[in-house]
């Protein structure tokens, strides 16, 4: 049995210790927000923050994060401003990578407080969308980046 | 399991319901309203569903992919009726006879098709619903039709009076429906040509939308297969005990070359799938690798040709022209790389069989399942789901039947899903190509003869054997048969090249390669000719076409003529194609120690008659653009040892966020027909590079993906 806290809950699981914490996420809890993109940590789609950091869940297993706060996409709020700023952009477009593409900016804006438009770039260099989103990617970061400027910093 | 979506399960309650169904005479628009009420067993599916609450649900038959159809087909029905934007919603209906392409008579989403060739359907079923409300308001207030208006969700008559669609839709649902619904003018378009926000943009933003990897159902079993290492290979042996012996591991199944590996969740499926240890078969072309298949290409480049297209006497004309240049271009197979990887749910049982997958082709999986359960067509429920990305990879059935398969031999809702590595290994490839073009110029500097061969494979011949004539596929020579520019002799042969390698629609197939080789060839023969590349293509294009008008307002977007900035080259190429027209200026910049070449800005314009959904236009264009300098830049398919070796994003890189380039996107405000847009941003982006590539420094690249190592200075 593996104890696992997500998105604020904790949940016991009963899975083998090497098992990927993407697949627990999605199908021992049906957290299917975090997606299956590649399995080797190429592409980003699985992205979920742990302690705050995003992580590819696709080769961390669920045994190592135990006792960490991990959230995915449905547990990050409505209302936070990388969300909303997606969402004013209209940055989606087949949507399978957003979630996270939407993680990884939180966590990038979240350390990178100050980051012009190319350090957001560079940051953001290793998440791989296939529709091109890209331009709004960036423009919907540096949107929320001036929120979160004024409210103080991300949850 | 009881009945989930039915096809009269999804419509509901006493409104107005539209629907259209298609008849030996053709498509026909019905109010099934009153039909449905009495829970009558009907068949027709409903384009327009006006409910007593006033919400307008608009039903769908085309695949949202992330190019933003059903946001735009709900616009055109929203303000063709007159309805409130804010209660507008789509859904995805099951599959059905009422979403035939008009013109191919089979449901699916490709060619950029969903808008371009139901446009006056559309617009028919608006007009009708609204005048059967006009009408139902009109009786009830006893005054003509003609002294009220449609709009806002209510319909309105002298002296303020009002009342809103969903009161009116139950008195509308018992009027017959009009034989000729008049569509309104452009001119009072409210939503059509407007920025609206998508409709599926808050789900995926959430992380709710389901996806078909997403999908679940009771009692599913999860399957992976493990496929052949190389064309023809066959599994030799395989350790069943050992894959069964993986927790959550069910069942091994064989199922001809493949075997499958049945399991509770999706990791047991993998892991399980890895646990087989299969020993295979060298295959059928253990020869084929990298270097071969380039061999084997130019062996056939080197054979005469099928005439493809013929005018004037071409090579004659190149015997007597003044100046003659030849050329040679190279084209790699690429994968479509859907972020999503193919999957596909299906449960069979004695009398129907329902698929849920996110596919752009809902007839071929119809087809499929069909085939496999040897039911009858009608028997067989498609019901489609959220795709994460397509590019025309999803038109294909293979995963479809993997599941109706292995549902009917399990007897248990199967959902097959693909890995990675599958998806690499498994693709219906963009064709590669080999080609060779011929032009001569006459003493003035005039194009007077072209000459121009390709060698390829074809997808029609799998796909549609029917619409390969005379030894021609028009897919593979779509960009050169049918170029825009008018010349006085062009020969256009080809050159069907046979491998095992499946080949498949890529976004613009044909067009993502043959618009290269002539908008590259014009500019070599324009420099040849010591004439401007913008100059030498306008006289090739008839005045008032749709071409020459998207290149002239491409050039003046571009401020083509205008200085360039020191040390950068530009470029141009324009292309029409699924009834649009298209075209890019690229501005680069070359590093003559290290060769790399920077994307400093590409200007994309488009003519796609009304765009009616003009930031779904601008996105797409956007991001083709970005599938396309990647394509340019970076993507090739490696084979070795008689089978793809290329197996993950590792081995295939796409570009990436800090590589792309400033996009500019102008939408021409057009007098032309509505057209399509998904794949126009594509054919034009990398000869346009190409183009500026030359102008920065002086070398020709003729094969795709660039080696930039060649644009090395000292």
């Amino acid at each position: 049995m593996l104890t696992l806290k997500v998105n604020g809950k904790t949940h016991k699981v009963d899975a083998s210790k090497e098992t990927p914490l993407l697949w627990v996420l999605r199908d021992q809890l049906g957290f299917t927000g975090v997606k299956y993109g590649c399995g080797i940590g190429e592409c980003g789609t699985c992205t979920v923050l742990i302690d705050g950091k995003a992580e590819r869940s696709c080769t961390i297993t669920a045994d190592s994060v135990q006792g960490q706060e991990i959230v995915t996409i449905e547990g990050l709020p409505a209302d936070h401003p990388v969300k909303q700023a997606w969402i004013s952009e209209q940055v989606p477009q087949c949507g399978y990578c957003q979630p996270g593409m939407i993680l990884q900016a939180v966590d990038v804006l979240t350390s990178q407080p100050g980051a012009s438009k190319g350090d957001m770039a560079q940051a953001m260099d290793d998440v791989i969308c296939r529709c091109g989103t890209h331009p709004r990617v960036l423009s919907a970061m540096e949107l929320a980046a001036g929120k979160m400027k004024g409210s103080g910093g991300a949850s | 399991m009881k009945k989930q979506i039915t096809r009269r399960g999804f419509l509901k309650g006493a409104g107005l319901v539209l629907a259209m169904t298609a008849t030996p005479a053709g498509v026909q628009l019905l109010n099934v309203s009153q039909s449905l009420a009495a829970d009558q067993d009907f068949r027709p599916h409903a384009f327009i569903e006006i409910a007593p609450d006033d919400t307008f649900t608009v039903w769908v038959g085309q695949t949202e992919l992330g190019q933003g159809t059903h946001t735009g087909i709900a616009m055109i029905l929203a303000d063709e009726v007159g309805a409130d934007w804010d209660r507008v919603q789509v859904k995805m209906a099951p599959a059905g006879k009422a979403f035939l392409d008009p013109l191919y008579k089979m449901q699916f989403t490709g060619g950029s098709t969903s808008i371009r060739h139901r446009w006056d359907l559309f617009r028919q079923v608006g007009a009708a619903a609204r005048e059967m409300l006009i009408q139902a308001a009109a009786q009830k207030w006893g005054v003509k039709p003609s002294e009220c208006r449609a709009e806002n969700g209510k319909v309105t008559g002298k002296g303020g009076k009002s009342l809103s669609f969903g009161q009116l839709a139950a008195k509308a649902a018992t009027l017959p429906v009009p034989n000729k619904p008049r569509p309104k003018p452009a001119r009072d378009y409210t939503i059509i040509g407007t920025k609206r926000d998508r409709l599926d943009i808050p789900g995926k933003v959430a992380g709710s939308t389901v996806f078909g990897y997403d999908f679940k159902l009771p009692g599913m079993l999860l399957a992976t297969l493990a496929r052949p290492p190389a064309y023809g290979a066959k599994p030799k042996s395989f350790n069943a005990d050992a894959a069964k012996a993986v927790k959550g591991v069910v069942a091994v199944i064989p199922l001809g070359d493949k075997v499958a590996v049945c399991a509770t969740d999706t990791w047991a499926a993998m892991a399980g799938r890895e646990a087989l240890d299969i020993k295979w078969s060298p295959g059928t072309l253990p020869e084929l690798d990298n270097a071969n298949l380039d061999k084997w290409y130019q062996d056939y480049l080197a054979k005469p040709g099928v005439v493809a297209h013929k005018t004037g006497d071409a090579p004659a004309a190149l015997g007597k022209a003044a100046k003659k240049l030849k050329a040679a271009y190279k084209f790699p197979y690429l994968a479509h790389a859907t972020l999503e990887p193919m999957n596909c749910t299906a449960l069979v049982e004695k009398d129907r069989c329902r698929i849920w997958a996110p596919t752009q082709g809902q007839t071929p999986a119809q087809m499929a399942g069909a085939k496999v359960t040897k039911l009858p067509m009608d028997k067989i429920e498609v019901m489609t789901l959220y795709a994460g990305g397509g590019f025309g990879r999803r038109v294909e059935f293979d995963v479809v039947v993997e599941a109706v398969l292995l549902s009917k031999i399990t007897k248990r809702p199967v959902k097959v899903v693909w890995a990675r590595e599958d998806d690499f290994k498994n693709d219906f490839y963009r064709p590669g190509a080999a080609c060779s073009v011929e032009g001569g110029l006459d003493a003035k500097g005039n194009l007077v003869s072209w000459v121009h061969k390709i060698a390829t494979p074809s997808i029609m011949s799998r796909l549609m054997p029917q619409a390969v004539k005379k030894g021609v596929d028009h897919t593979s020579v779509e960009g050169v048969d049918n170029m825009d520019y008018v010349l006085p002799n062009r020969l256009v042969e080809f050159m069907m090249v046979k491998l095992p390698i499946p080949v498949g629609f890529w976004r613009s197939v044909g067009n993502s390669f043959n618009p290269f080789v002539v908008e590259c060839f014009l500019d070599e023969l324009a420099a040849a000719a010591g004439k401007d590349p913008l100059e030498f293509r306008l006289n090739l294009l008839k005045k008032g076409s749709r071409a020459r008008d998207t290149l002239e307002f491409l050039a003046q977007k571009a401020n083509w003529g205008s200085p360039v900035p020191a040390g950068r080259g530009r470029g141009l190429a324009v292309r029409s194609c699924f009834g649009s027209s298209a075209g890019h200026v690229a501005e680069v910049s070359v590093d003559p120690k290290s060769g790399t070449v920077k994307v400093h800005k590409l200007v994309c314009v488009i003519d796609c008659g009304i765009a009616v959904f003009p930031d779904a236009v601008k996105t797409q264009m956007q991001g083709g653009a970005i599938m396309a300098l990647s394509a340019a830049f970076k993507e090739r398919v490696e084979f070795a040892g008689g089978g793809v070796q290329t197996a993950n994003y590792d081995d295939y890189p796409l570009l990436s966020m800090a590589e792309v380039p400033e996009i500019e996107v102008h939408i021409a405000k057009s007098r032309h027909k509505v057209g399509g847009v998904g794949e126009l941003p594509i054919p034009t982006v990398a000869p346009a590079v190409a183009n500026a590539i030359f102008d920065a420094c002086g070398v020709r690249l003729r094969e795709l993906p660039f080696d930039t190592g060649k644009l090395k200075k000292g």
